[in-house]
């Protein structure tokens, strides 16, 4: 499951850090050739910096839930 | 009709009869320990730190102290015409023949009422295992969505949004507004909880600022504490101060001494998840580093290997060999055509020697015949015959007359 620059944007950070550290473990013990190596490591760039820039950006978000907001009762 | 005795008993003197009543005091059970309730007056605090008042109802009243340290406890605001109650022991205080209550816990008059209720309402739930830790559900690491019940005007919630904002900005507030005190509270608690519970929110703090037990109460409501129960989100309380314990807090997965801690306890600080991120961009630089340079060996040991068997390689030792071969043939046709230039000249001189042109130049005749035959015997001459005389230069046609052998003398030397 290799995430396309565009659908590194709509990873958690919980998502994209772990698997930042799986390509990493992966590069640390997994036979690769040169250019898997390489895919992975521009992978792992990406990744990496996405999640850097979430921790830097990222604003919190604050939602109000109103009385429509009530579920439905339970029988 | 009383008559004054002949003999008077003794007379006991002051500090007699006053050592005898407090000894009467300090000997009773319930004096030594015994809550009074009633309103304060006559409340003073002098520079010692002691506290000095007077607890009274309609018809009586009962002096107090109490001392400084016992003083520095007590959190709310003790005034004149606060009903309380008092713990403490009574005894008389000698130099003034003063029976007093020494005060060692002092509390809102109602909280004692409040408090007894709210021990029986702890033992009846905890029977149930409502409290049991084993109930306790683990926390999300990471929340994506974080749910809040609480007031909207309160300061907790100002709080918990200012942490939550410089810790952990990541995630989604999902605000659950609702009163947290008075009548009406423990059923808006309830319900705002309920609302929280179908939406994405991973974890859910209930929280209110600080206050008296009264202010607290809604959060010992048995009604709150099932539907934390029942809450199929993670809920972590934030109620009160540090010493605050409601029935809400037993029963939730997690109880945080205030609202702010509830907000960090649920979160990570972002500035620990950089450190963390930074450590797996090292490792990442450097497993890479370590492959690229591996490959590289790898690379240059197989150029290394292929340079010695490459066809550039071969192609010039093959260049060589050629070269070699060339020169040695060369040299061989040169020889051999030597030898062919010999033999045709040697060959060439041989013809030149034959060659009837130079004999037909000295004089000599070819006869031929018609067909080109030549004579070389007059023998074969017919007469009659018609022979070409052929001269170097060119023949003449003759008939022959007569034929005569007959050989040409030897020429003498």
């Amino acid at each position: 499951m290799q995430p396309s620059p565009d659908e590194i944007q709509s990873l958690t950070y919980e998502q994209a850090f772990s698997r930042l550290q799986e390509i990493v473990t992966g590069l640390e013990t997994t036979e690769n050739t040169l250019e898997e190596a390489l895919v992975l490591f521009e992978q792992g760039q990406a990744l990496a910096q996405y999640c850097a820039r979430l921790l830097d950006k990222a604003e919190l978000r604050v939602r109000t839930l109103g009385q429509q907001d009530e579920p439905a009762e339970e029988g | 009709m009383n008559q004054l005795p002949l003999f008077q008993p003794s007379s006991l003197s002051v500090s007699e009869i006053t050592r005898y009543l407090r000894s009467l005091m300090d000997n009773d059970d319930l004096l030594q320990s015994v809550w009074v309730q009633g309103e304060i007056s006559n409340f003073s605090r002098p520079s010692s730190g002691h506290l000095y008042f007077t607890l009274k109802d309609n018809s009586a009243a009962l002096r107090c102290v109490m001392w400084k340290s016992t003083a520095l406890r007590i959190r709310f605001a003790i005034q004149n015409g606060l009903a309380v109650e008092a713990h403490g022991s009574i005894s008389i205080y000698e130099r003034d023949g003063q029976y007093q209550l020494y005060v060692d816990a002092l509390r809102p008059a109602g909280e004692g009422l409040l408090y007894q209720e709210f021990m029986r309402l702890k033992n009846r739930l905890e029977a149930e295992g409502l409290f049991d830790p084993d109930r306790k559900r683990p926390l999300p690491e990471l929340p994506r969505c974080i749910g809040i019940v609480t007031s909207p005007t309160g300061a907790a919630l100002q709080d918990m949004l200012n942490t939550l904002r410089s810790r952990y900005p990541l995630a989604a507030v999902l605000l659950s507004p609702c009163s947290v005190q008075g009548e009406q509270a423990p059923a808006e608690i309830v319900s705002a909880l309920r609302r929280l519970s179908t939406t994405e929110a991973e974890v859910i703090l209930v929280a209110r600022g600080g206050g008296s037990l009264e202010d607290l109460w809604a959060f010992n409501d048995e009604r709150v504490v099932r539907a934390i129960v029942a809450s199929p989100i993670p809920v972590v309380t934030g109620i009160g101060h540090e010493t605050d314990f409601t029935l809400a807090d037993f029963a939730s997965d997690f109880r945080a001494p205030t609202p702010t801690a509830a907000a960090v306890h649920a979160t990570p600080d972002r500035a620990d998840l950089a450190d963390e991120l930074a450590g797996w961009q090292d490792r990442l630089h450097g497993a890479a580093s370590l492959l690229f340079s591996q490959k590289w060996q790898e690379l240059e040991n197989t150029q290394m290997r292929l340079d010695r068997a490459s066809p550039g390689q071969r192609v010039r030792s093959e260049r060589q060999q050629l070269d070699e071969w060339q020169e040695r043939s060369a040299r061989a046709v040169s020889s051999l055509l030597r030898l062919r230039r010999a033999n045709l000249a040697g060959l060439a001189n041989r013809l030149q020697a034959l060659n009837p042109e130079g004999i037909l130049k000295r004089g000599f005749t070819m006869v031929q015949r018609e067909d080109g035959s030549l004579l070389s015997s007059v023998r074969q001459a017919s007469v009659g015959e018609t022979v070409d005389v052929r001269f170097w230069d060119g023949k003449i046609s003759t008939r022959v007359e007569s034929v005569q052998p007959g050989k040409l003398p030897d020429l003498e030397q």
